[in-house]
């Protein structure tokens, strides 16, 4: 099994270099990830380089100890490619076995393994480096080290997603963890403040963010608890247990395996120029530029550039434009707000959550939506105009994709779907619940506020779906407040 | 390993041999995985050198102290020298080409490294293999180089350019040329045959008008034990993809995946594939790679350096002998294990595969017991049309007489 010994060097060269672009064309070096949970915003480098900057959480043991804990992530990300890197082999997931197996993947003796000169998307003339073991295999990757630079699971995890949205916005990797395209490898230790770092363990082949993020805040509190009780940490491998939410040690250290590496004489050296200017005129050797093809990286808007635009000119809260960038719902953003005069509150609520419910739940990319961008920009209007409920709004949606020679307003008509206009329909409903829950209005009367809701949700769900919950809900104060 | 195993597509050099009107007659046997100098190391018997038949008749032989053909490509070079073909390719690993080529009576050639496509040969060191010509004439061997040489999408390592067909330079003008005589070379166990016709054939190239000096070659001593550190990695990591799963032998128990690997493995290979691998995944242990691999690795770079020094110095082209004697006999082959067989016959051969240089072995004589004697001539990388035509000459001067088995279709008449 032989690998490639430009590799390292080759990864240090190239997937840097992309950063560094990508960083060139920022406003600023520092760059904002926004921590999935409490939407707070969190100052950090992509590049990390220095560990003099990390912030380190504390982890306040039972007597008041306070435990800081470092961590550092290995990630492996398959490179979006329709071939194999070293043979012309298909690369889809979830395909009959032995069909996307060339002669070389199988390692029938005498083939050779050649770049692939398929192109890259996301505007690069580039291939990268298999890494190693790649009998059967032989899909390209991107290995990406970060220093120890983190501190705890949500922050790690934070750093994964955002990581996997610039690859994502760049075409790189089209980051499907649960597919096995982007893998992380957690190191993790503690120790306390002012003394040396601790022994760290290695946490392998987390395939989800969720994944990242608890097994980096088991595994701190797993040494922590060793420590405190006068333990010792191995330096050892562990793996996580989705299932119970623990790590295990995987191997011992003696059992180690030693792959034998050598370096691959098959493959003659990859000369990466930055542009054709300093290729040479006669160079039999092989090369590739980073120069930017047509569809340029410059004109590519990365993940948090796309936040601050829709933070700053649409004034979408962060919260909601973290999802809408996670699903690559930017664009169509811009165009409903732009083109189509949506108002910017109801299509970005509506993007993120009918929409990216309804995407989910057809399996599709944004790209590949059988609703189009004019229907849905209706769709927001009349939901805008509050014609619409948004639970209604996702019933539109499904039909749509299925009866698409129908509009929206048809559908809206044949299914019924309008709000209720008819205020006497809705007060009927209302008394008719409050006749069926006397209890619950004793006990608003007696200051439980948080009835209103429950009353609220009944009433609506009398009237399918179809009205307003605040509408709803100030009717029904009104009345019991008569 | 391989014995049931039928490849599902031609070697490009096979291709490239049909496409240009050839017809493939059959395969050759050879040492298993081309590892070997004597080709005795095989599944399917040893190859006996077809010269053994101007003294014995073919029911007399296996009763006979009777004479090797030389490896690991014997069976080619027996089939050329037999008359059986017209050309055959070997594997020039380290000599496996030349060396038979030279036992046998033909002419070997090696080309440049990168120049023939490996796509389709089985590697045995990926870093050195060629694919060989063997033909009895070097006119047949430019005939068939022309025909497979230039770039192959499918080998990354072959020259970007395809190659311009040349034709041989009848009218070579030797007072132009120097060749170099590498002093290294006058090695322990040469023959006094060897060395005679060695210094006759520098002699008669010196009268001709060419300029011929000794020059050195200091890291030529160390050529063998490199040679075998580096083959021994490649082949460690080239042979993990015989597993017995995809394709070849299987055989062993199905209980557990690593008892087939193991079983399959120990069934498919003979002794010396099994002690190279080992070898190998010694020498590439994490603790053991900078000691033997990577030494290796400087070293080779070195005797690749002395050939540029020479040939940088002025010197065109160099005179050695291909092989010590001429073909030993079986039994005397036989007292020594294949290795250190190995380690004596390619002496003269393996520099050649490192430093990627063309080399060719050329018939010039015959030796005191009946059989081929011959030199081989070496230059700098792609040299080869000029290379060539320098053996063509050498090869009009001796008139080597060629193995002619005629009288055998006489015998079997009456």
């Amino acid at each position: 099994m032989a690998s490639l010994s430009t590799s390292d060097t080759f990864f240090k060269s190239v997937f840097p270099l992309k950063l560094r672009r990508a960083k060139l064309i920022l406003p600023k070096p520092q760059r904002i990830f926004a921590c999935s949970l409490c939407g707070s915003p969190q100052s950090r480098s992509l590049t990390k380089h220095s560990s003099t900057t990390q912030k380190q959480a504390l982890n306040i043991a039972d007597n008041g100890k306070k435990w800081q804990s470092v961590i550092g992530l290995e990630i492996h990300a398959q490179i979006k490619s329709a071939s194999k890197l070293f043979s012309g082999a298909g690369t889809q997931f979830g395909v009959s076995p032995n069909t996307q197996v060339s002669l070389f993947d199988a390692a029938f003796p005498g083939t050779l393994p050649a770049w692939e000169q398929g192109r890259q998307e996301g505007g690069m003339e580039s291939k990268t480096v298999d890494k190693g073991l790649s009998r059967g295999d032989g899909v390209g990757l991107m290995e990406i080290v970060t220093a120890p630079d983190f501190t705890c699971g949500d922050d790690a995890a934070s750093f994964v997603k955002d990581l996997r949205d610039v690859l994502v916005t760049l075409g790189t990797c089209d980051g499907r963890m649960a597919e096995g395209s982007m893998r992380v490898d957690a190191n993790v230790s503690v120790h306390l403040p002012g003394d040396p770092w601790g022994t760290r363990t290695e946490v392998k082949n987390l395939n989800s963010t969720r994944n990242v993020r608890l097994a980096i805040d088991y595994e701190i509190e797993r040494q922590i608890e060793i420590l405190e009780n006068a333990g010792v940490i191995e330096n050892e491998t562990r793996s996580f247990d989705a299932e119970d939410g623990q790590t295990v040690a995987m191997r011992d250290k003696e059992k180690l395996l030693d792959y034998r590496f050598l370096p691959e004489p098959n493959l003659p050296p990859l000369v990466i120029h930055l542009d054709r200017s300093t290729l040479p005129s006669e160079s039999s050797s092989l090369f590739v530029t980073l120069e930017e093809d047509g569809s340029g990286i410059d004109k590519i808007c990365l993940p948090d550039q796309q936040r601050e635009i829709l933070e700053k000119d649409y004034e979408v809260p962060l919260i909601h434009s973290v999802v809408l960038v996670r699903h690559g719902l930017y664009d169509l953003f811009v165009t409903l707000v732009t083109h189509h005069n949506c108002d910017t509150r109801a299509a970005s609520a509506i993007l993120k959550t009918s929409y990216v419910a309804f995407l989910d739940d057809q399996k599709v990319e944004a790209s590949n939506s059988p609703v189009s961008t004019q229907e849905l920009a209706e769709l927001i209007h009349i939901y805008h105009r509050g014609e619409i409920s948004s639970s209604s709004l996702s019933i539109v949606l499904g039909e749509l994709s299925i009866k698409q020679h129908l509009s929206c307003q048809a559908i809206i008509e044949e299914k019924g779907l309008w709000m209720v206009s008819n205020e006497e329909v809705i007060h009927a409903a209302i008394d008719e619940v409050l006749a069926k829950n006397p209890q619950n209005v004793k006990s608003y009367k007696k200051g439980k506020v948080n009835q209103l809701k429950v009353f609220t949700n009944k009433v609506i769900k009398i009237l399918e779906g179809k009205a307003n919950a605040s509408h709803v809900q100030s009717l029904i104060k009104e009345k019991l407040d008569k | 390993m391989l014995q049931s195993y039928n490849p599902p597509y031609n070697a490009t050099m096979v291709e490239k041999v049909i496409d240009a009107g050839g017809i493939i007659v059959g395969k050759a046997n050879m040492d298993e995985f081309a590892m070997g100098s004597g080709s005795l190391d095989s599944c399917h018997g040893a190859v006996i050198n077809p010269w053994n038949l101007l003294t014995f008749s073919c029911n007399q032989i296996q009763r006979s102290d009777w004479c090797i053909a030389g490896g690991s490509s014997g069976g080619s070079a027996a089939a050329v020298a037999a008359g059986a073909c017209l050309a055959a390719f070997g594997s020039d690993t380290g000599g496996s080409t030349r060396n038979p080529a030279s036992y046998c009576g033909i002419v070997g050639l090696k080309p440049t490294y990168g120049l023939l496509s490996r796509h389709g040969l089985i590697p045995l060191v990926n870093s050195m293999d060629v694919p060989g010509i063997m033909t009895k004439t070097i006119e047949d061997s430019v005939i068939l180089l022309n025909a497979v040489a230039g770039h192959d999408i499918r080998d990354s390592t072959t020259v970007q350019e395809s190659l311009t067909p040349f034709t041989l330079d009848h009218e070579i003008d030797l007072s132009k040329l120097h060749v170099g005589i590498p002093k290294e070379f006058h090695a322990p166990g040469l023959s006094e045959e060897v060395v005679e016709m060695w210094r006759a054939t520098a002699d008669h190239l010196e009268q001709a008008g060419a300029k011929v000096s000794q020059v050195y070659m200091p890291h030529t001593r160390h050529c063998l034990i490199c040679y075998h550190v580096l083959c021994c990695c490649e082949v460690a990591s080239n042979f993990s993809r015989y597993t017995g799963i995809e394709f070849g032998l299987r055989s062993g128990s199905e209980e557990s995946t690593e008892e087939l690997y193991a079983q399959n493995r120990h069934y498919g290979f003979n002794d010396v594939v099994r002690g190279r691998i080992l070898a190998g995944n010694f020498f590439l242990l994490r603790k053991n790679f900078d000691r033997f691999f990577l030494k290796a690795q400087r070293i080779r770079r070195l005797i690749s350096n002395d050939f540029k020094a020479v040939f940088d110095s002025g010197v065109h082209f160099l005179l050695t002998p291909t092989t010590l004697t001429d073909a030993p006999s079986f039994n005397w082959f036989c007292e020594k294990d294949n290795r250190s067989r190995c380690a004596e016959q390619d002496i003269f051969t393996t520099p050649a595969n490192m430093a990627g240089i063309p080399a060719v072995s050329i018939p010039l004589r015959i030796s005191r017991r009946g059989l081929p004697l011959s030199l081989q001539l070496m230059g700098p990388h792609f040299s080869e049309s000029r290379l060539l035509s320098l053996a063509h000459w050498l090869e009009q001067q001796a008139g080597f007489p060629h193995l002619d088995l005629d009288f055998l279709d006489k015998q079997a008449i009456e």
